[in-house]
């Protein structure tokens, strides 16, 4: 017997419900208005009572409403049909709503259990089997989409049975399996899970060894991230966090993309929806959109969904990184889910910690970013003893309040994340973007052994210690503007004032990217070596100036150059040419 | 609102604080309204049969035996065709000696449009004012905020600015307004022969704070009314938000909820966010703009109020008095139009893009160039030019009073680089110079 309840209390969206049976944490219930159902969450219990967050508005609700409990957590549904879908934080699918308004309690099944699979066996019967073991394939799109054994199957199994090759519904059962103790368990193509619990249907998560290509030179030069790594943006308003995901959205060197819209706004993510289904992936030819995925949980749309977008985010990420791909997952701003939190625990009046956020949010905030690596996989590659591998790579926006990053949210996250990308106000302002600050952001990936062995065989054997070199310069020249400042142009020896504008070349040739140029707003990593090469080639020229005053215009017009060169396509003439200008310019000031 | 036959009265008042009163009840909907001896009311809190409301105009002499109606329903408004050309009060009650209102009773604060039914905005607005059009381009279905100090002209240049925008209907949401600006918007609309497109919900100084709470509901249900039932362009403005927020913690102060920084709720983010995301282009041609007011204190951003706007609008227009040419500029260092990606250089010149970013970083070579000078230094050759470009740059583009056509924007950008710089020197891309320097 399903547990029932009624309504006792209606704080917003905090619901009180007397419960007439046992009930769980983080259980769903169901709250019965007249004519609509409003879903909702168990989040505290106290004796009868249960203290639910609705995932609607509770306008209009009364005392004494019935509800009835579901005896699940918030589960999404995995199965094949998630990849392209626009969904809501709770993997409501948007396009299927009917009207322009959203409705309350309209929820959407997230796949569509009519559509044809054309499905193809991998596994036969004797195989020996685990939760996340490859049964067959079926072909979402461009991607071979893995149907495994559902992740809630725990222990061992034998195949009993596969179905043949043919077309096949989500629901229909594809294979039959045994579990340990002769019980026979059929699998269909679709399964739960409880988006809050990490999916664990792995061997092992080594330390990330390989670099995850963005196209975004300050990042992928100066601070890389790993794949299978984690990394987050705090920036104060305006300062270009969103521009940035945007573009590695659509640049990144992976085969899938989820966008979390997390509380951010709803144009944001329609530039998206217009945008990605016209763009091309530059590494496939194939439309963006093909590869992505988008949760979008605006600002409007209600607050508890806004908790759960990224874990519903994160799980659907899981699921596919246990077929072996490598999955990008993109929150954009995890700020907004910790203010769900916060508005629900004062909402309860709970004892607040600082900035009245709840005391645990450092734990919830590490917990997710937990869910991120690199995983070797229970299932093996084919004919071999190696296992099969996946990746989730997380980057997550901070809003940090007041642009101060001594705020909880950005404490928290700095513990969790190994890379950090600071955005600068200043640089914003100056409109120096992207403007990730290159001298307080890091990438811990650096420090690995693994990474700089990576980075030494994939790009060149002097990589790291040149990229060690370029942070040095770029700190030398912060110094010596900050001489100049103090003492004057006059004041100082033309060596500073030589310091300062090499590093300005570095910054407005490698960290300074027009997101919005078609040829500059990607660059691969062979470019960005050859262009790191020619900016360490000026660097490393000994200059000859008689006055200071020829030092800044002799840069500018290096700088001028340089640019145009990130404006041209790469080895073509044009390339060339402004090469030879930039070559020619140097040997006019070499000193001899 | 009279009172209907089978209505239920009720007399005993449990409890009254500051701004709200309890009392038990049964039967009683979520957000629901109610009149406390004649004043509007709204449920914000019910724990069993007791009902706490919110007195909208304050709980100042309610007794403990007032009548209490409950409406049985959420706070609504008559919408229609006669709405335009009107004035109301925050509870959308006529202030103008006109009649009601009849029409569609619509509940404000109404259900979000589902955002994969949103069209891209694309329509650009033009203003005629540089620091807007060239540098903070605005397109319909946008939401931006004016951050300005409260003695700055903020009010006249919104005003400006909704009457060069060619919208079908102007509504304007009046919070904690002046009666000084209330008139002045009132006859500038009237002068400008306007007044049969404008709509305007007022609380001004003189009324309760709290009632200001349903003002920007008010104007964005009937900018909803206008621009989906009949596909119209609907420029919604709002001021002063600061106003609102600050209504916003007068309650949850009164009613014990544990303030977050400067006081302000924590839900502020999430109010402000329901407001300013009735922005929206809808399919069929309709649209909602809303220009709003944020004032500020001391031109500080960080607090609060700006803080959490500046997260939620698509850029913000910063006013500031630039004292080398004694007039008022936007700003164009923290002012900012996240949309004008989608029409500069696409509706506009190709060139826009690149001569709005080479003007404001020279500009900002020139405010360092200024520092120096400030610290005692001396000035070199390129600071100098900077310095007599962004006098030029200031005063012919920057300042409030500019109106033209962009095309003469981007020309009078060219001609001060021309006027001060070398080619290489402004960093434009190779074939754009060649193509818009001007010839000497
Ligand atoms: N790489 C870039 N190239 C050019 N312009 C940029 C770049 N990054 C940001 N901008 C400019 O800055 C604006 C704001 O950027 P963005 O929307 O990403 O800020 P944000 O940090 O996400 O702000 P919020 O926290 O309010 O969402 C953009 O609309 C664009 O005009
Ligand atoms: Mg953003």
């Amino acid at each position: 017997m399903a547990t029932k309840g009624k309504v006792v209390g209606i704080i917003a969206n905090l619901v009180i419900v007397e419960a007439d049976g046992p009930v769980s944490q983080n259980e769903i219930c169901f709250i019965k208005m007249p004519g609509v159902d409003l879903m909702a969450e168990v989040i505290k219990i106290i004796g009868k009572k249960a203290y639910t967050q609705v995932f609607e508005s509770t306008r209009g609700l009364k005392v004494g409403t019935n509800v009835e409990f579901m005896s699940h957590m918030l589960e999404v549904t995995l199965g094949p049909g998630i990849l392209s879908r626009n969904y809501d934080g709770l993997q409501n699918d948007l396009d299927k709503m009917d009207g322009v308004f959203l409705k309350r309690g309209d929820y959407t099944a997230p796949l569509n259990e009519d559509a044809e699979w054309e499905f193809t066996p991998m596994a036969q019967a004797g195989d020996k089997v685990e939760a996340g073991s490859w049964l067959g394939e079926v072909l979402e799109g461009w991607m071979p989409h893995k149907i495994m054994v559902p992740f809630k199957f725990e222990g061992n199994y034998t195949v009993k049975s596969v179905v043949a090759k043919g077309t096949y519904k989500t629901k229909d059962v594809i294979g039959v399996v045994t579990d340990e103790k002769g019980n026979d368990i059929e699998v269909t193509m679709m399964q739960k899970w409880p988006v809050k619990v990490p999916i664990k249907a792995y061997r092992d998560k080594p330390r990330p060894f390989k670099i995850m290509e963005t196209g975004v030179r300050t990042m992928d030069t100066l601070n890389p991230l790993a794949e299978g790594g984690t990394g987050f943006v705090p920036g104060p308003f305006g300062a270009g966090k969103t521009v940035l995901q945007h573009a590695v959205s659509q640049q990144a060197d992976a085969d899938m993309i989820i966008v979390t819209a997390c509380g951010e706004r709803a144009n944001e993510v329609v530039e998206i929806f217009t945008e990605f289904p016209e763009l091309d992936d530059p590494r496939t030819g194939r439309k963006l959109m093909e590869r992505t995925t988008i949760i979008c949980n605006t600002s409007n749309m209600p607050v508890a969904a806004r908790e759960a977008s990224v874990y519903t985010g994160m799980t659907i990420a899981e699921y596919y990184r246990a077929m072996g791909l490598k999955i990008l997952l993109l929150a954009d701003s995890t700020s907004r889910w910790a203010q769900a939190l916060r508005e629900m625990s004062n909402r309860m009046e709970e004892l607040p910690g600082p900035d009245a956020f709840p005391m645990d949010l450092p734990a919830i905030i590490s917990n997710f970013y937990a869910r991120a690596g690199f995983v070797y996989l229970n299932q093996l590659k084919k004919d071999s003893k190696e296992p099969e591998s996946g990746s989730i790579t997380f980057l997550g926006t901070v809003s940090p309040a007041g642009g101060n990053l001594k705020e909880p949210v950005t404490e928290s996250t700095k513990k969790a994340a190994r890379c950090f990308y600071a955005l600068n106000q200043d640089r914003a302002d100056s409109k120096r973007y992207p403007a990730i600050d290159p001298i307080d952001s890091y990438s811990k990936y650096l420090e690995y052994p693994e990474i700089q062995e990576y980075l030494k065989k994939t790009i060149s054997e002097d990589w790291v210690d040149n990229v060690t070199k370029v942070k040095d310069y770029l700190l030398r020249g912060k110094e010596a503007s900050e001489q100049i400042n103090i003492l004057g142009d006059d004041g100082v020896p033309i060596d500073y004032h030589l310091r300062y504008w090499k590093a300005e070349v570095i910054d407005f040739v490698i960290l300074q990217q027009d997101a919005f140029d078609d040829i500059d707003k990607s660059t691969s990593f062979a470019r960005q070596k050859f262009m790191l090469d020619q900016v360490l080639a000026v660097y490393n020229t000994e200059f000859k100036f008689d006055s200071f005053e020829e030092v800044n215009p002799y840069f500018k017009g290096i700088i001028n150059t340089f640019k145009q060169m990130n404006y041209a396509e790469y080895e073509s003439d044009k390339f060339k040419e402004y090469l030879k200008e930039i070559e020619t310019k140097i040997n006019e000031r070499k000193a001899v | 609102m009279e009172t209907t036959a089978f209505q239920k009265i009720y007399t005993k008042i449990t409890q009254i604080t500051k701004a709200t009163c309890s009392l038990k009840a049964s039967g009683i909907g979520y957000e629901e309204i109610a009149t406390v001896n004649g004043r509007l009311a709204q449920v914000v809190k019910i724990q069993g049969d007791d009902v706490t409301l919110q007195i909208f105009s304050g709980t100042e002499g309610i007794p403990t035996n007032a009548e209490v109606v409950f409406m049985g329903k959420a706070p609504s408004l008559k919408v229609g065709e006669e709405l335009a050309g009107r004035f109301f009060n925050a509870y959308g009650e006529p202030i103008d000696g006109g009649p009601a209102v009849e029409g569609k009773e619509v509940e404000i604060g109404g259900p979000s449009v589902n955002p994969v039914r949103r069209k891209q905005p694309s329509d650009l607005i033009p203003t005629g004012i540089a620091g807007i059009d060239l540098n903070n381009t605005l397109v319909t279905g946008q939401k931006i905020p004016f951050f300005a100090d409260p003695d700055q002209p903020f009010n006249q240049v919104m005003a400006e600015v909704a009457l060069r925008a060619k919208a079908d209907k102007i509504i304007l949401g009046g919070m904690g307004l002046s009666n000084d600006d209330y008139l002045f918007f009132k006859n500038i609309f009237d002068n400008a022969g306007a007044l049969d497109r404008i709509i305007s919900f007022i609380n001004t100084t003189e009324d309760p704070p709290v009632e200001r709470l349903l003002v920007p509901d008010m104007a964005l249900t009937t900018a909803e009314y206008f621009a989906h039932e009949k596909n119209e362009k609907v420029l919604v403005l709002l001021t002063d938000m600061t106003l609102y927020a600050d209504a916003l913690s007068i309650v949850s102060n009164r009613m014990d909820q544990i303030p977050s920084k400067d006081s302000m709720p924590g839900s502020l983010y999430s109010d402000l966010a329901k407001l300013y995301e009735k922005a929206v282009q809808f399919p069929d041609g309709g649209s909602i703009t809303i220009i709003a007011v944020t004032t500020l204190s001391g031109g500080d951003i960080t607090h609060a109020i700006p803080d959490n706007t500046g997260y939620i609008t698509e850029g913000q227009l910063f006013l500031r008095r630039d004292t080398d040419i004694s007039k008022v500029i936007i700003d164009p260092f923290r002012s900012l139009s996240r949309l004008k990606q989608l029409v500069i250089g696409k509706q506009t010149r190709e060139d826009h893009p690149q001569v709005m970013n080479a003007a404001i970083r020279i500009f900002a070579d020139a405010a360092n160039a200024k520092t120096k000078l400030e610290n005692g230094f001396d000035l070199n050759d390129y600071d100098e030019r900077t310095l007599k470009f962004a006098k030029g740059y200031s005063n012919d583009l920057l300042a409030i009073d500019v109106n033209v056509d962009i095309d003469t924007m981007l020309d009078t950008g060219w001609r001060l680089f021309g006027e001060y710089f070398e080619k290489a020197e402004v960093g434009i891309k190779d074939e754009l110079v060649e193509k818009y320097w001007p010839k000497k």
